[in-house]
This record gives structure tokens, sequence and C-alpha cells, in this order.
């Protein structure tokens, strides 16, 4: 894997109700491998579209999209790369809320075919890393809003992602939480060496990324 | 944890859309195995009262039900001389009427016929009953509701006859049936000179083939057919086995909709939970591969739930006084292995729209479904 170049967005144009609402507006984005990138704009400029559109998640009408180096335009290559190489986070943990915290961690490794037993000790892992030893085996109606967006972290990981894409991570939780999510998230992504492109409303955790990016009406104002 | 798993996880968590779904899948099989069930032993019933100590049975060419066969009673004379024929046995059937039962089957036999003395007699003898006498002999149930016993006078139709004896059948129609000398039962049906069938047993070492030759040969207007053969070309049997798999059917189709409902129903509302399973780098077949397996998994409860359901069903029905004797189910292992396969194949067809839509899901749209 090249130091350079983890994530590249060349041009790239997105649209919604057939073209009428222009989200991105030919945007141009280079993160390299370990780099922490904050976008912070208001609500509708076009961040999580953005996360969305890298993680293939969305396909933009125009532009190219590469992460370590593939093209993001086939839907095999955008399956592999969110089994291998794309942990995604979201403002909502959307962990399924009838399965216990360890059944939702495991789902990622049915998608790789992970053995059980690499699978069990992975979860176990990232539950000690994360401080959710105790809590395997509750439902997630059970746990708080920060033990959920810690699970929903973990399971981001599960794989072990190289890049790790995050849509207002905190954004669900209070001030405590948020600032304790925060920092395990910013933990995790320095100890692994993860790449991080974070969206965020909240300025002072941007600023704790090694670049902030400001978008605005679908494209980047400034850096 | 595997896709296996997770489907069972799945299923469980959902219980009371499981419980639904399987219910429908259920209620099919046990209405596909119930019918068949009932109207294959009636079928088998039938059979045993023509096969008695014979290898083959000889009818009217196409007649389309046996009540309408007529078969010449010199046949059976001309039959019993051939060197293949251990013995041939005439038998006229018809339906006669008793003082508040409009249908009583009726069976016009000869003395020599082994199926009476073979019988357990409950009352009266074999005796009594003879080719040139009137006195009939009642199956143990047509005794009961006429309340005759041997020695009574009994009315069938516009005649009284004197009761021969009563016997006890395993045959339900055999039971609740009126055996009558073969003479008095073709003046009383005004067949005289003729039977229904002629029932040939073969002597040892010759074929059915030789008895079917003969027949072509010298009776053009008669067929003789082997007893399993005949079983497969009766129109009648043909029409029953027909109608239950027809009314099966039907009730799978039913409880395909009720798999395509509920499977409908689990899709949309897991739609942002599916949308995290592609996130998660599920593949679209992985996605509908869980769909489909939670389908097969609802349709596998539902055979087997389907299955003690029928199985119960019929076993009261078979107990119950009024129809003890009629109620011979029969169900095979081509019975359950077709009504699995119905219900397997149910599944399939019913997750393949909840199947093909949630593959289809674009899980950034699905997350932000409300």
């Amino acid at each position: 894997m090249t130091t350079e170049g983890m994530i590249e967005v060349e041009g790239v144009w997105k649209s919604y109700d057939e073209g009428r609402i222009e989200v991105l507006k030919g945007v141009a984005l280079s993160v390299v491998a370990g780099e922490t990138t904050a976008l912070v704009g208001t609500s509708g400029c076009g961040k999580s579209t953005l996360l969305n559109v890298i993680a293939g998640l969305e396909i933009p009408e125009k532009g190219v999209v590469r992460v370590t180096g593939q093209l993001v335009k086939d839907e095999v290559t955008r399956r592999e790369l969110l089994r291998n190489t794309i942990g995604f986070v979201f403002q909502l943990h959307h962990l399924v809320a009838d399965l216990s915290l360890e059944e939702n961690l495991l789902v990622p490794s049915i998608a790789v075919g992970m053995s059980a037993r690499a699978a069990k000790d992975r979860v176990a892992e990232l539950a000690a890393i994360t401080g959710l030893e105790g809590r395997l085996k509750r439902r997630v109606r059970e746990l708080s809003g920060g033990e959920r967006q810690r699970g929903a972290l973990c399971r981001a990981l599960m794989n072990r992602p190289s890049v790790l894409l995050a849509d207002e991570p905190t954004g669900a939780l209070d001030e405590s939480n948020r600032e304790a999510v925060f920092d395990l998230l910013m933990g995790l992504v320095r100890d692994q060496g993860l790449t991080l492109v974070m969206a965020t409303h909240d300025a002072e955790l941007a600023s704790r990324c090694d670049r902030v990016l400001r978008m605005r009406d679908g494209r980047f104002v400034d850096s | 944890m595997s896709l296996w798993r997770l489907i069972f996880t799945n299923l469980r968590r959902h219980r009371v859309r499981t419980a639904i779904g399987a219910t429908g899948v259920a209620l099919g099989v046990a209405t596909m195995l119930s019918v068949v069930g009932l109207l294959g032993g009636a079928v088998k019933m039938f059979e045993k009262i023509l096969r008695s100590d014979a290898e083959m049975v000889v009818f009217e060419k196409n007649v389309s039900d046996l009540f309408f066969s007529n078969v010449p009673i010199d046949l059976v004379d001309e039959l019993k001389e051939q060197d293949f024929v251990k013995d041939a046995q005439p038998v006229l059937f018809a339906i006669i009427t008793a003082p508040d039962r409009p249908v009583v089957t009726c069976f016009g036999v000869r003395a020599s016929d082994g199926r009476l003395e073979k019988a357990e007699w409950l009352s009266g003898g074999v005796e009594n009953f003879t080719d040139e006498g009137r006195a009939v002999v009642l199956g143990e149930r047509a005794a009961d509701f006429m309340q005759a016993k041997a020695g009574d006078e009994v009315e069938l139709g516009q005649e009284s006859y004197p009761v021969a004896g009563v016997v006890q059948m395993e045959n339900g129609f055999e039971n609740g049936g009126v055996f009558m000398p073969l003479a008095a039962c073709q003046t009383a049906f005004h067949k005289e000179g003729f039977s229904s069938v002629v029932t040939v047993a073969l002597k040892k070492g010759h074929e059915p083939s030789e008895v079917k030759a003969w027949i072509n040969e010298k009776h053009q207007r008669l067929t003789a057919l082997e007893n399993e053969e005949f079983s497969k070309s009766y129109s009648q049997f043909k029409i029953l086995k027909t109608t239950a798999w027809v009314v099966g059917g039907c009730a799978f189709l039913l409880g395909g909709l009720s798999v395509t409902n509920t499977m409908i129903l689990s899709v949309f509302s897991r739609i942002r939970e599916l949308a995290i399973l592609r996130v998660c780098g599920f593949s679209k077949g992985q996605v509908a591969g869980m769909i489909f397996g939670e389908s097969m998994v609802l349709s596998i409860l539902g055979v087997l739930a389907g299955w003690l359901l029928s199985m119960g069903g019929l076993r009261i029905l078979k107990m119950l006084p009024a129809l003890q004797g009629y109620i011979e189910p029969s169900v095979g292992w081509q019975e359950f292995a077709g009504a699995a396969s119905l219900a397997l194949l149910t599944g399939i067809g019913g997750a393949l729209y909840p199947a093909v839509h949630a593959a289809k899901l674009k899980p950034a749209e699905a997350l932000r479904f409300e």
C-alpha cells in the first residue's frame, strides 16, 4: 500500500431527484494513508453524500473515485472495498436492536466468511479496546447511547479496514459521551494507522483532525 | 457466526411472524396430506374389494364407473375352463336403499366367493348364505344402523330379505354394506345374466398376459387388467387422485401467499438492517440468500408441523365411531415427498419477490428510509 493517494476523488458530481438537486458539484479530494480529515459544513452541503460516494454506497453521475488505488466503479469492487478496506460509522449506530452486541459485531465476519474462532477473537479484542467486554451478551436495546456508538465503531473495524469513514459519529450523543467516543475513535485511528474521513458539525472535534475541509453547496470552499 | 446462524437468529427474534409464515405452509401441507391420504385410503379400500383372492379383474371396456359395467355371467364358466385360471368369481355392484339410509352398497356375490368364508362372523353362518336363496349377509355397521341380526328380515329397496348373518369386515365399504346372493341381486337390479366384474385368480406358473390375450381374442367388448394396472387406469381413481392433488395444490397456493406476505413484511420492516448488511460487505447474493434461507426454514418448519397436524387429524378421524372402517388413511413417503417438495417450491416462490427487492436495495437510500 502506498502512503499517498489512499482516497482519490476527482471531479465528482452527484444529484438527486433526476438532476434537480445537485449535491456534489465537481468535488475533488485526495487523502493520504494515515491522514485524518474532517469535512465540515452546514446540513445539506454534501458531506454525507461525499462519504457515501467514497464508500461506493452512492454512484456519482460524473467523476472518478479511487480507494487504495482501486477504481470504485462496479459492484464487485464496491463490495470488496466494504468487506476489506472501508469501515463506516454513522450518526445513528444502526445496530440491530434484537440481536446481542456480540451478534451485531459478528455480522461483517459473515460477509467475508471469517472462521468462527477468528471472528470471536476479533470481537473480544475490539471489546477489550472499547471497554465493552461485559456488554457483549446484552441486547442492543439494553445498552446506553455511548455503548451503542462504541459498538458501531467496533463493527466498522471488525474486518480490519484501512479506511474509516465516519458520518457525524458523535452527532447523536450527549456531551460526555461525545467526548469519550471521539477520543476512542481517534485513539483507534492513531493506534491502527487508519485513514479517517469524518463529516461533522462540531468545529472543536474537527480541529483535532490533521486537515479540515469546509464544504458549501456541494463544493469545497477552503482547506 | 455463519449465514445460517444469522438466518435462524432472524427467525427466532421475529417469533410471531415466523409462526404465522410456518402455519400457512403447515396448513397447506396438512390439507394436502389429509386429502391425498383420505382419498388414497379410499382407493386402496376399493382395490381390496376387487382384489379378494384374485390377481386380475375383468370388466366392460371404456366404462366410466364399475357400477355401469356389464359382464356376461357365462364368462365365469368360460374362464374356469381355461388352463391358466384357478378361480373366477362374479361380483355385481349396486346401490340400494334401506330405511333411513338412502345409500347402502350392495355386493352381489356367489356363496363360493372366498370373502364371506374368510370374514369374522358375528352372528349366523356362511352356510345360511346360498346361491339359490334370498338371505343376505350384513356388514357389522350395516347391521348396526338397520338394527338387524341373523334371522331378522330387513327392508332393502322394495323387498324384504332374511338375514343370514352379520360379518365384521376390515373394509369400511364392506362393513357398511350388504352381501346379497348374485342371482337375487341380479333380479333386484334387473341385471339378469350380468355381473359388474369378474375377478380372476391364476393357477401357479401362469401369467396375467394369458388372460389378457384370451379376453382380447374372445371378448373384445371386455378388458382384463391386473389389479395394479386397474388402479392406475380406472378413471374414477384418476379423478379422485387428481382432485386430491388439485385441492392440495390450492391449499399450497394459499400457503405460498402466506410465505410471500411474511417475507415481504420481514424485508420491509428490516430495510435499514438490510442496508447495514450491505455496508458491512454483504453481496446482493448473500442478502438474497439470507431471505431465501429464512423462507426455506419457514417451509421446513411448516412441513414438519403440517405432517404432524395431518397425522393427528387423520388419526382422530379414524377413531370417530361414525367413520370407523371408512377412513383408512394412506400417507406414504411419495405423498410426504410430494408435499414437502411443493412446500419447498412454495418457499422459494414466496421468497422470490422479497429476496429480489432486498438484494436491489440501495444502501444509502435504505438508511434514510423512515
